[in-house]
């Protein structure tokens, strides 16, 4: 992949023996230093080390957490109380950790809506895109693992709702409840098992990162015209230009995500979590947290119970069949003048669905579900594959260069403008 | 680049501000009346306690609703810690004598009562939820130590004007609606009116010719009820109160306060309202203790953070200048 020359210079005995042994400094120089970026990236690409960044602070925030925490029915909300109250900074640890699985989320949905937009799915793309979607269905089953450990009304509340949707498949169904709960119902053991899995999930997101990331170093980054990296001076090194790019963005999201933790912790939790779980006692609306919201929409939009958790779990798992769901050969949408607006018209349906899953299922608020679920399924399986054949594209740039300089630019521009990028 | 993220911006801005005024806040707690949002000392970014009024909501708490609700959370030794009323430790130390606490088993297995200490517990005034239901007609009146924030208003806004009152919410970090609930419950009993009817579960008043209109009304079992819609009730059920702030507007809690119930010492006028605030007050700093600590803490952090990003933004810019991107 690599047009620039590797300079990693080993300068010391001790790296020079190690570069012969285990050349782990020279892959990290190659992959993280040397690394060939393209030149225009927006800030829409920093989301990615943001988000390597947040799974880092669950994980450490999430083992200090752990160090405290008692999963079982009689003391887990106590437990967490007691870190909230009596921890030495237990309260911002626990808020940390739980508005960071919020702003993971936050970060997450972004990322994912990039690579839509700029086509980041296609080819070569298709595995990188592939364990994006698995590592988001994991990021999904750990954010609702967490959630339980709190044991408060939602919290237990949540679990009952969602753990019973496995009751709906046939045959199999009620036995994959019964050995979810541990029981008949769902108890301290669920918890205590919840907890387990809770704790490991962000390790295998880890491992699956690492995959994800080796991908993307084979195939290299997509970029806002979509086009492939075709000479030296389409890109430049990862150090520093990408690096300090995304070190900023990371600061104004951490600006972001400190204000939550420190002004509004419980903004994005429900108020019924502060009340310990009662299994007598059931709270008038039942809500998962925000970042479930359009998939729960999409479930309790079905009418059957049945279909309504194939649908969900249909959203999903149809991510993964983008690369060949999208027909056409132009990757950025920025030059699909047709299927920009049913692009836009998808995300405005997503966040719709959002909306509408915190509402109560009843009356326009089911009927505006149906017609979203309607339009988000008919996006991917109708839209997406017609548009790409009948639309014409825009005029594509001559290269990634071209377009920076406006298009106009022909190649003596692009020369003059590498040549002034060298003399540094 | 820069210049179209601006304009951007201060479009968006202006028209969430026109979306903000054309959509006055209603707030309600499940299909109750308006709650009005209060001035709280602890609200927004720079919010803290006054701890006058929080030693004065603590003498509330402990001479009326202490007779009925614990506060198990909180221990003798958190009244006097920073942030908190922080009365002297002496005084904390005292009051936890006057309590007698359970023990043992003691030397002979037998459990034993002894004076409080500063590290226990505030003791409750019941042992256990049946107790605390037989006392009370059969309603369990809650621990307060969570109250305030597991309570909150429900905010109802048009769907298009919700992106603004988040965004407002969030910038200005309101966190205060179970207070504004808890002081909106405390001063919101009413005479009940002449009749209701059940709307989605929710007793709604009716007006007087409605009820002229309907002589034969029968009446609500309980306020549990999963009354269809159109069920109409001329009294309430036996031992209820109407609140306007309750959701459902029957609630099995006297009204606790009145003027004049708790004796001030350090002269503030003994009116249903202080009272009402200041027990507020202590309730919000009982479930979040580490309020004011956090609250400093943030600014520290937010100037920090600023100042690298400020930093950051210098040293991409002069990265980036002689590269067109
Ligand atoms: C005579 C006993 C009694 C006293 C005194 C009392 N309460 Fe209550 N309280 C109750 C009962 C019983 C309930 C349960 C009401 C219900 O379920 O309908 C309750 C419920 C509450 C609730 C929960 C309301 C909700 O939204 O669910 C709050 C808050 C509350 N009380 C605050 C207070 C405060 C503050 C005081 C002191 C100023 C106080 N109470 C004094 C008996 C009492
Ligand atoms: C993918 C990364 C992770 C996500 C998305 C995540 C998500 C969550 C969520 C949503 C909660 C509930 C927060 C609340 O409302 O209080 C939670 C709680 C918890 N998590 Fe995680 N978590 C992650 C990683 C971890 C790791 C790695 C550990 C331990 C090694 C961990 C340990 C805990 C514990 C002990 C709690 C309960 C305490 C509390 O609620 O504050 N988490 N998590």
């Amino acid at each position: 992949m690599s047009d620039h020359e590797p300079s990693y210079h080993p300068s010391n005995p001790f790296s020079k023996w190690m570069d012969s042994r285990l050349p782990i400094m020279r892959m990290m120089h190659g992959q993280f230093v040397d690394f060939p970026t393209p030149r225009n990236l927006n800030y829409m690409w920093t989301f990615g080390g943001i988000l390597t960044f947040m799974l880092v602070v669950q994980i450490v925030s999430g083992l200090v957490l752990s160090m405290h925490y008692q999963p079982s029915d009689a003391e887990a909300f106590n437990s967490v109380e007691l870190i909230r109250r009596d921890v030495n900074y237990g309260w911002l640890l626990r808020n940390i950790h739980a508005v960071g699985a919020s702003m993971f989320f936050f970060a997450v949905y972004l990322h994912m809506a990039r690579g839509i937009y700029y086509g980041s799915y296609k080819a070569p793309r298709e595995i990188l895109w592939i364990l994006g979607v698995i590592i988001f269905l994991l990021m999904m089953a750990a954010g609702f693992l967490g959630y339980a450990l709190v044991w408060g009304q939602m919290s237990f509340w949540g679990v009952t709702v969602i753990t019973n949707l496995f009751s709906a498949l046939p045959l199999v169904g009620t036995g994959i409840t019964k050995w979810l709960w541990g029981g008949y119902a769902v108890s301290g053991v669920t918890l205590n098992r919840f907890f387990s899995l809770h704790f490991l999930l962000p390790f295998v997101i880890f491992g699956v990162v690492i995959l994800h990331i080796w991908a993307l170093h084979v195939v290299g980054q997509n970029n806002p015209t979509g086009l492939d990296i075709k000479t030296k001076s389409d890109s430049v090194p990862m150090l520093p230009f990408a690096i300090m790019k995304d070190a900023f963005a990371l600061a104004m999201f951490a600006l972001v995500y400190a204000w939550f933790v420190f002004f509004v912790p419980n903004y994005l939790g429900d108020a019924d979590n502060f009340i310990e779980a009662n299994p007598l006692s059931t709270p008038p609306h039942i809500v998962p947290e925000w970042y479930f919201l359009p998939f729960y929409a999409i479930l309790r939009s079905i009418p059957s119970k049945l279909g309504g958790v194939l649908m969900m779990f249909g959203s999903i798992a149809l991510l993964a069949f983008l690369p060949w769901l999208d027909t056409s050969n132009v990757r950025s949408t920025k030059y699909r003048p047709i299927f920009k607006w049913f692009l836009w018209a998808f995300f405005f349906s997503v966040v719709a669905l959002g909306y509408l899953g915190g509402k109560p299922a009843e009356g326009s608020y089911v009927m505006w579900s149906r017609v979203f679920t309607l339009y988000y399924f008919a996006f991917f399986l109708i839209i997406m594959p017609v548009v790409g054949l009948l639309e014409t594209p825009r005029k594509l740039p001559s290269s990634i260069m071209d377009a920076v300089l406006g298009g106009g630019g022909g190649p003596t521009a692009a020369n003059a403008a590498t040549a002034a990028a060298e003399k540094r | 680049m820069t210049h179209t993220y601006l304009k951007g911006l201060a479009c968006l801005g202006v028209a969430l501000s026109l979306v903000g005024a054309a959509a006055a806040p209603v707030l309600a707690s499940g299909g109750g009346d308006a709650i009005e949002p209060q001035h709280w000392s602890f609200g927004g970014i720079r919010g803290h306690f006054d701890r006058p009024q929080l030693q004065r909501g603590f003498q509330v708490y402990k001479e009326v609703c202490s007779t009925c609700h614990g506060i198990k959370r909180l221990s003798f030794r958190n009244l006097s810690e920073k942030g908190g009323p922080e009365f002297p430790e002496e005084g904390a130390k005292g009051l936890a004598e006057t309590y007698k606490v359970n023990d043992g088993p003691n030397d002979q297995g037998k459990m034993f009562k002894r004076p409080g200490r500063l590290s226990d517990r505030i003791p409750s005034p019941f042992d256990n939820e049946q107790q605390a239901r037989s006392a009370n007609n059969g309603a369990l009146p809650p621990d307060l130590s969570l109250i305030a924030l597991a309570r909150k208003v429900e905010a109802e806004h048009p769907f298009y004007a919700l992106p603004y009152f988040m965004a407002k919410d969030i910038v200005t970090g309101y966190q205060e609606g179970g207070s504004d609930y808890l002081h909106a419950l405390l001063t919101s009993y009413r005479d009940a009116p002449p009749a209701y009817k059940m709307d989605h579960g929710h007793m709604v008043a009716m007006t007087e010719a409605d009820a002229k209109a309907n002589p034969s009304l029968p009446r609500c079992a309980s306020i549990t009820s999963e009354a269809g819609a159109d069920d109409v009730c001329n009294k309430m059920a036996e031992g209820m109160q109407y609140n306007v702030a309750y959701p459902g507007h029957q609630i099995a809690m006297p009204p606790p306060l009145r003027d004049g119930v708790v004796k001030y010492a350090d002269g503030t006028p003994g009116t249903l309202e202080n009272y009402s605030r200041d027990v507020t007050a202590f309730l919000a700093w009982a479930a979040d203790p580490k309020l004011e600590e956090r609250k400093r803490l943030g600014l520290m952090s937010m100037l920090y953070l600023l100042v690298v990003a400020g930093l950051l933004y210098g040293a991409k810019r002069r990265i980036w200048s002689k590269i067109p991107h």
